[in-house]
């Protein structure tokens, strides 16, 4: 495209000085709360409360909102933006790759250090961290054009959302876990008389009401609804995307045929969901928050729900530009950037690197049945890596790491959960497996339409 | 006497409302249990049950936006007519020239927005562990809710009948090809043959049953209105309807036994 392209303009630089007035706005309620319940630390031999800290930093961002709403004459030379070298550090660190890695990373963090990251103080850091992530980031081009789109806009909310709640379960998983520990009522025990629900219920319910209605008129005002060109058959646009709540199964796609990524996968994601009363057998953890008391199915599920749905849904929408190509956040989505495919089947590694022959073909003109031999001769490692993979794992599983589970589900129940929990593991393999040795498919058998 | 009074001691209010203003404990109680819509509430609960920092509202909520969007949908279908000739145009309309064309914003907002919090729901029921038993069922009909939500909101996404609606559509859709068995393109598809007569063809696989046709196309248009506007909102108000009257019967909302 030739047109220019400025990463600021004026109207970009007023409507961030209103982000960072809200955010003082934000902060200025929370030095009061400081100074309420913080306290003072020791400094240069003097007793200085918390709250000035965070004083200070609502004071400059005051001072950078007025600078904002006051400086957007001469977009060109306007100071405030993402330094150029984190744009590239972060075009440059991201690729699926690090992407994933620095997801499942984040989520190991989340859980081991939940106890220091639920403090309300910690909330309110990242809080802050992600909107001064998301302002400044606003201050370049190709961010700015993708995240504000309008359909995409409720995906940056959700992100907020999402981490807001998660630190707040954990917030008061962690209360919970540490009051049992001390032999202390857990909190959801506490206070818990019956109440009659008018008004106490009713009445929320339709504050609620009200609320809701008000934000969705709102946002209806602010942001139209998208409609693009009338529909054309002939004219696909590249990148093609499904809505945006599909964007984790296409991007499964990447990894594995349609099969298997859009029908396989889902309906095991969904069977695996409806199974989850049936196969968790702790019967602790029923009607509050706690983590201790069922550590292995809230990993389990944060895993699926976090890394492996939100993320990919990030990935897919934000990331993933023409021909399905991935992009930086802040990289110019080129239609004409080329990746460089030479992924290898692990049939011809196995017969053409391994064994140093070619890969076996069926005589001309053979019987089906010669054929099929032939197919099977050709795909043996594969099938026998499967076959292993779905039938001899879980035996495997119940006799060591998964011992007692299998004592206390049974045959039954341990085989469901095995097996629901391997074809949740098989999305991370494949993709390792992809990055590290370029593997397309562990059996191919275009013949009938079976790679997997 | 007040007007306010001159009002509530009226016969048609009275008529209507077979209670006095629900001030003092007995009238509360009569409230909830009277009120066609307050009965689906128990009369009393335990505080820790509707505290919003433990459920988060967000079953509420679902259940509100699933209400606005049929409000904002009706709404919606008196202007919108789902054929190749006018559907891009309709919608066109309610943005440039219909009065309330901000119904649509609404709509598709509130669509985005159940999505999620549909998702948050669920999330919510799995971390206080609620779906343990005596809730096991309620949970399953969860995730009937939590799939007709998405299809829902899928089914929508065509309705525009721009070039993000129907690719979207036409990618989304484009998976069914491959169904094992039962799509064209889907391991184990050429197995289902009658004397070297195929019966899994790109006309009769799960993806043209899905589509109404090869490709995104008229027939799909239909086939998606009326699974959005009918078929499906029947279905998951019906679902809803049970979910409710199972969350009360499975003893309100999960408790710390
Ligand atoms: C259209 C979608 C849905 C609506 C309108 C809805 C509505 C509600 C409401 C209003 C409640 C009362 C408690 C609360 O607000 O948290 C509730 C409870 C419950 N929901 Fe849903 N829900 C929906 C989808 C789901 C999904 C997707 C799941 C799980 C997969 C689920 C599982 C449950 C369970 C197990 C309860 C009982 C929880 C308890 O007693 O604490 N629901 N639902």
């Amino acid at each position: 495209m030739l047109e220019h392209h400025p990463d600021l303009t004026a109207a970009v630089i007023y409507g961030l000085g209103w982000a960072y007035l809200l955010m003082f706005v934000m902060n200025a309620f929370w030095v009061k709360r400081s100074y309420d319940v913080d306290g003072n630390c020791h400094m240069f031999g003097q007793a200085i409360p918390m709250a000035s800290f965070w004083a200070l930093y609502a004071a400059v961002l005051g001072m950078v909102s007025i600078a904002h709403l006051t400086g957007s004459d001469n977009p060109q030379s306007f100071l405030i933006r993402m330094p150029d070298a984190i744009k590239d550090a972060f075009n440059a660190a991201s690729d699926p790759r690090t992407f994933f890695a620095l997801s499942t990373i984040g989520f190991i963090v989340v859980i081991w250090a939940r106890e220091f990251l639920v403090t309300p103080t910690m909330g309110w850091i990242l809080l802050n961290l992600s909107c001064l992530y998301l302002t400044l980031s606003m201050t370049d081009y190709d961010f700015r054009q993708i995240v504000t789109k309008p359909d995409n806009v409720p995906i940056v909310g959700m992100l907020f959302i999402v981490g807001f709640f998660t630190w707040l379960s954990f917030n008061r998983a962690v209360e919970n876990d540490r009051r049992v520990a001390a032999g202390q009522p857990i909190r959801e025990r506490e206070k818990n008389e019956k109440v009659l629900v008018w008004p106490d219920l009713v009445y929320s319910e339709l504050i609620c009401m009200v609320a809701l209605t008000a934000f969705l008129i709102a946002w209806g005002i602010v942001l139209q609804a998208p409609l693009e060109e009338p529909a054309s058959g002939a004219k696909t646009p590249n990148p093609s995307k499904a809505p945006w709540y599909f964007l984790g199964l296409q991007e499964m796609l990447v990894y594995f045929d349609p099969w298997m990524a859009g029908v396989v996968l889902p309906s095991m994601i969904l069977v695996g969901l409806m199974a989850i009363p049936y196969i968790d057998f702790n019967k602790l953890g029923n009607g509050y928050y706690t983590f201790k008391e069922r550590p292995f199915a809230i990993i389990t599920f944060m895993f699926g729900f976090l890394p492996l749905w939100v993320a990919m849904i990030v990935l897919g929408t934000f990331l993933r530009g023409p021909n399905w190509n991935f992009f930086g956040p802040y990289e110019y989505w080129d239609v004409h950037k080329l990746e460089l495919l030479n992924n290898v089947n692990l049939s011809e590694w196995f017969w053409l690197d391994v064994m140093q022959r070619p890969l076996p073909v069926a005589p001309a003109n053979s019987e089906w049945y010669v054929q099929f031999g032939y197919i099977l001769l050709r795909e043996s490692v594969g099938i026998l890596v499967t076959l292993a993979y779905l039938f001899l794992l879980p035996p495997v599983m119940a006799a060591t790491i998964f011992r007692s589970f299998f004592q206390k589900m049974g045959f039954i129940r341990f085989m469901v959960l095995a097996n629901l929990m391997l074809f949740m593991a098989s999305l991370p393999l494949k993709m390792v497996l992809r990055w590290a040795i370029n593997l397309k498919y562990i059996v191919s058998i275009p013949e009938y339409f079976l790679n997997l | 006497m007040s007007i306010g009074d001159y009002i509530r001691e009226s016969q048609v209010w009275k008529s209507i409302f077979r209670h006095p203003a629900p001030v003092d404990r007995r009238n509360r109680v009569v409230v909830m249990l009277t009120n066609f819509f307050l009965h689906l509430h128990p009369v009393s609960v335990k505080q820790q049950g509707i505290a919003l920092s433990y459920t988060w509202c967000m079953g509420g909520i679902t259940f509100f936006l699933f209400l606005v969007e049929t409000i904002t949908g009706v709404l919606l279908m008196f202007y919108y007519r789902p054929t190749l000739q006018f559907a891009f145009n309709d919608i066109l309309a309610l943005r440039d020239v219909t009065t309330l064309g901000i119904m649509r914003e609404i709509h598709r907002w509130g669509a985005h927005s159940m999505v999620i919090t549909v998702w948050l729901h669920m999330y919510r029921v799995f971390l206080t562990g609620s779906y343990k038993p005596p809730r096991e069922f309620n949970w399953v009909i969860g995730v009937l809710l939590l799939v007709l939500t998405l299809l829902l909101s899928f089914t929508g996404y065509l309705l525009p009948w721009d070039q993000l609606a129907i690719w979207a559509i036409t990618v989304g859709s484009n998976m069914a090809r491959a169904t094992p068995f039962l799509g064209y393109e889907g391991p184990g598809a050429l197995l289902l043959n009658v004397g070297g007569f195929d019966l899994i063809t790109s006309g009769s696989d799960a993806r043209f049953l899905l589509l109404g046709g090869r490709f995104v196309g008229e027939g799909t248009l239909n086939r998606f209105y009326i699974l959005h506007c009918v078929a499906i909102p029947l279905v998951v108000a019906l679902l809803i309807a049970i979910h409710f009257w199972r969350v009360r019967k499975d003893g309100g909302i999960s408790q710390p036994l």
